[in-house]
């Protein structure tokens, strides 16, 4: 009886410290956890979002390095659509992007293809080729820079060798062979992520669907086209994707390898931005130029995903 | 296809195409190591020899003492920056990942979905007026400005691994941890930490790649030489003295930046290839 009334008194009574005692310990949870995210919150709004939302102030105003900006409305932007260097930047970076996009995503999926066995001599090579990956954009700038030079540059006295070039020529003296010195160099030092990433693709694609096609008579090729490639399609886009915006944002291997030369002509958009805002100090006309390239970007990737997706249907 | 390919490529040709394109791969790094330690003489040679007659360090001292540079000094500050940067990026993404992950505080969510956002902005179009903002703070010019920019930089990318190591935690784990006494402290130390090891090493590897090897932005950010990372003292180099270009010491420095991320990769290569393949499926 004594027992039975204890219980009962109890029941209540521990559910009720249990209670207070789980909401006192959640709230002190979630204060401690927003104080565990407020280290990242602040750095991301101070470096992040405030100069975010600088970028648009600032490219309303004339902003000199030193002394007062002044409020100019559009007039930046007014200039930027009829700037013929900012223009041309624009025009070569799409070129620079239509040429590097396809070379990366066919030697890509040949690797890809190459290393696909995954036994212990395909993953060694999968990681040489990968290499590359882990070095620097601009050290690596450096490095072609030097190979490529004329006379002295071993990859010069090679294509020299082989009848490539005349004894003497300069790689970096023309448009389009300075163009291709630095496709060769982004290649060699980028490839290997778009191999990963279509091996990652290829390796979600069961063998035995191939297999059937072939045992219904469809040629290699077919396969390929019918079969691989649209079973493939979401890793195609987002390799697609990630080739066209690190193109479109190209500066260090131009800004190193070719200086922007000859006569300008691979001057790429980063490129065209960092010479208003920091060698000529236009700041606001910087930060304009910014906010273009960002909606340019953000076209961009948004039409390469809609296509992607659009031609699931047919 | 694929097994098409596999059938029509017999095992021979297979490495043989395989040990071509190892050869092409690795040849610019063979280049580059045989520049950096030929002789003065051997650099100029024309054409140009494979490997180095008589072997030498004179490359690399000569990076210690031309134009008042000092390529230790700048060697020094990459570490500086590097290690530091990734330091906190890697505590700094743990803590908001758990907190995020584990504890639901209001304005987690938009904390999550904000950091996200940003991997759309690309960094290149903000850092004009990143270049303002630290000149008001007085960190323009500054180790210590670069180092709060590359954090920021690399939070999002460590924040969204760390988040995702945090929630795939049992949560009867930690709670066993807690009814055994543990403080909340003690159980992210000794209980959780170890599991999301993983994911730790990830995001350090990410984000000290990402600043031994970023170049823009120091190039803006930091004006004076002896400040210098790596990547922008080899502009230094390369801009040459006297019209000269000292292409053994370039290749010299070129190797000092390159090694540190061979070497890494080649020990933590699992790590970071897993680091990619997240980064980019996303």
């Amino acid at each position: 009886m004594s027992t039975s009334t204890a219980s009962l008194n109890q029941k209540p009574l521990a559910r009720g410290i249990r209670s207070t005692r789980g909401t006192g310990l959640s709230t002190q949870r979630k204060i401690l956890g927003a104080l565990f995210a407020l280290p990242t919150v602040v750095m991301i709004a101070t470096f992040f979002l405030v100069p975010l939302g600088m970028t648009f102030w600032m490219s309303f105003n004339r902003w000199p390095l030193l002394g007062k900006h002044k409020w100019i409305g559009l007039e930046n932007y007014s200039t930027a659509l009829s700037d013929s260097n900012f223009l041309q930047a624009l025009k070569f970076t799409l070129e620079y992007t239509v040429i590097i996009t396809p070379i990366l995503l066919v030697f890509g999926f040949g690797l890809a293809v190459l290393v696909r066995r995954g036994d212990r001599p395909a993953r060694f090579f999968q990681s040489v080729y990968f290499m590359p990956v882990a070095i620097g954009l601009a050290s690596a700038s450096f490095l072609w820079l030097f190979m490529t030079q004329s006379q002295i540059g071993p990859l010069w006295d090679l294509m020299r060798r082989i009848g490539l070039i005349s004894a003497t020529s300069n790689l970096f003296a023309g448009h389009w062979s300075s163009l291709m010195v630095v496709n060769a160099m982004v290649t060699w030092k980028v490839v290997g992520l778009q191999m990963l990433l279509l091996l990652s693709g290829l390796q979600s694609i069961p063998d035995e669907v191939s297999e059937a096609a072939r045992v219904d008579g469809a040629s290699g090729w077919q396969r390929l086209w019918y079969i691989t490639v649209p079973l493939l399609r979401p890793t195609l886009a987002l390799v697609l994707v990630f080739s066209v915006a690190g193109s479109l944002l190209a500066f260090d291997q131009f800004y190193i390898m070719t200086s922007g030369g000859p006569s300008n002509s691979t001057i790429t958009a980063v490129y065209a931005i960092y010479r208003n805002s920091f060698i000529q100090f236009k700041l606001g006309y910087g930060a304009a130029l910014s906010v273009l390239l960002m909606v340019i970007l953000a076209i961009v990737s948004a039409i390469q995903m809609l296509l992607l997706r659009n031609t699931d249907h047919t | 296809m694929i097994s098409d390919i596999r059938r029509s490529l017999p095992r021979g040709a297979w490495w043989v195409l395989n040990l071509a394109l190892t050869v092409l791969f690795l040849s610019p790094l063979v280049v580059m190591l045989s520049m950096a330690f030929k002789s003065k003489g051997d650099q100029g040679h024309i054409p140009p020899t494979l490997l180095p007659a008589h072997p030498t360090l004179a490359s690399f001292r000569r990076l210690t003492s031309v134009q008042g540079l000092n390529i230790f000094h700048n060697l020094l500050n990459s570490v500086m920056v590097s290690l530091s940067a990734t330091l906190l990026v890697v505590l700094f993404a743990s803590m908001a990942g758990y907190g995020i992950a584990r504890t639901k505080f209001p304005g987690a969510g938009a904390v999550f979905f904000i950091a996200l956002a940003s991997f759309m902005i690309p960094f290149q179009a903000i850092l004009t007026p990143l270049y303002m903002l630290l000149k008001t703070m007085g960190l323009n010019n500054s180790l210590v400005g670069l180092t709060l920019v590359y954090i920021t930089f690399n939070l999002p990318f460590a924040l969204f691994i760390m988040r995702n190591a945090f929630a795939s935690v049992p949560t009867t784990l930690e709670e066993a941890a807690r009814v055994d006494g543990c403080g909340t402290i003690r159980a992210i130390v000794q209980i959780m930490l170890p599991i999301v090891k993983p994911g730790l090493i990830t995001a350090g590897l990410m984000a000290f790649f990402s600043t031994w090897n970023e170049f823009f932005a120091a190039l803006i950010l930091v004006t004076s030489q002896e400040k210098f990372t790596l990547p922008v003292t080899l502009t230094m180099v390369a801009s040459g003295s006297f019209g000269q270009i000292d292409w053994g010491s370039l290749q010299a420095g070129v190797a000092l930046t390159i090694i540190p991320c061979i070497v890494v990769y080649l020990l933590l290569q699992r790590y970071y290839v897993s680091g990619m393949l997240s980064g980019a499926l996303k």
